[in-house]
């Protein structure tokens, strides 16, 4: 059978800005690793306005808890302890049906563990766009890896 | 053409070995057509160690989307834990007759439900059948919800077919994909 699952495009910084552009059509989905220190932002389509909105379910360590932005200027996560020295953050965003014409939904993992505190918080995220993605922007990266999957 | 063959034998090698994806094929994939609330995959090959179904859900009208496995309409046990967006809960239930997708809201026609269900070890015919999920959807600030989701069902039969259902329309932008994973 042929691949269903391949790599589109990676880059990497010390909390650099990216942008994945020229974002083929032809997968039916986006899958997006993301390894951080921080709180990164994803930005769609050059989008800056307030088009984005977040639902999270978060667990602190001894408490859990859910929240939501309307309105809001970015995917992103809620929550967060900055990492120091080697340790990383990680994020992926699964991205159903980006070049699809209804508004766009993706299912966010964060995983900040700093050995004492951190968040694992899982979210579904939206975009209240019709336009097919063509580009993503992701802030505060050290590697952001783009991954298509492709169906029958 | 020999040409043809070693460059498509060299496109074959980078597709497998950049992104693992020959270890992860698509099997079927299906679309809502706007006047029926089933779906069902079928003649599931049992050649994988995993299966995995993507979906992306609008429905004709609001309402509820369940799933089963090879016809089974008793024995489903789910728990899960959700955010509203307001506040974390967990609850389960036993004697069920299918497994929800959406758990605290209902589906609907504007904002996509979206939900990736694993199934693991699902051609074993000595053990029961895990299912977990991880769903989600949100129409910024008219709710949502996020959910993580693990169900089972006591049936040790492999799993050879799945329906989803709703008690409403999928529309023609359902999107239900079904993958394999292998073992090594």
């Amino acid at each position: 059978m042929p691949s269903t699952y391949e790599p589109i495009a990676t880059a990497s910084g010390t909390d650099a800005t990216i942008s994945f552009t020229s974002i083929p059509s032809t997968y039916t989905d986006l899958r997006l690793v993301i390894v951080t220190t921080k709180n990164p932002n994803i930005y769609i389509n050059d989008d800056f306005g307030t088009a984005y909105s977040n639902t999270w379910l978060e667990g602190s360590g001894s408490t859990a808890i859910s929240a939501r932005s309307t309105s809001d200027s970015s995917w992103r996560p809620y929550n967060y302890v900055t990492q120091t020295g080697s340790n990383r953050t990680m994020m992926t965003f699964n991205i159903f049906s980006y070049a699809g014409s209804t508004y766009k939904t993706a299912l966010m993992e964060f995983s900040n563990d700093a050995n004492g505190s951190g968040y694992v918080t899982r979210a579904v995220s939206l975009w209240r766009s019709t336009s097919a993605i063509n580009k993503l922007t992701v802030t505060n990266i050290y590697t952001a890896t783009l991954y298509g999957i492709k169906n029958a | 053409m020999w040409w043809v063959q070693l460059l498509n034998s060299i496109v074959a090698l980078l597709g497998n070995g950049a992104g693992g994806g020959g270890a992860y094929e698509s099997i079927a994939t299906a679309t809502g057509t706007g006047s029926s609330g089933t779906i069902t995959f079928s003649s599931i090959p049992s050649t994988y160690t995993s299966l995995q179904i993507r979906g992306r859900i609008l429905l004709s009208t609001a309402g509820s989307i369940t799933f089963t496995w090879n016809g089974l309409t008793s024995n489903y046990i789910q728990h899960y834990l959700a955010g509203s967006g307001t506040a974390a809960s967990a609850s389960g239930s036993t004697a069920r007759s299918s497994l929800d997708i959406n758990i605290l809201a209902a589906g609907e026609a504007t904002n996509p439900y979206v939900s990736i269900l694993d199934f693991h070890d699902y051609a074993n015919t000595t053990k029961t059948k895990v299912v977990r999920q991880f769903l989600g959807y949100d129409k910024n600030a008219a709710g949502g919800e996020v959910a993580l989701m693990s169900g089972m069902n006591t049936s040790t039969a492999a799993i050879t077919s799945i329906t989803l259902s709703t008690n409403q329309n999928f529309t023609t932008n359902t999107v239900f994909s079904l993958y394999g994973i292998k073992g090594a």
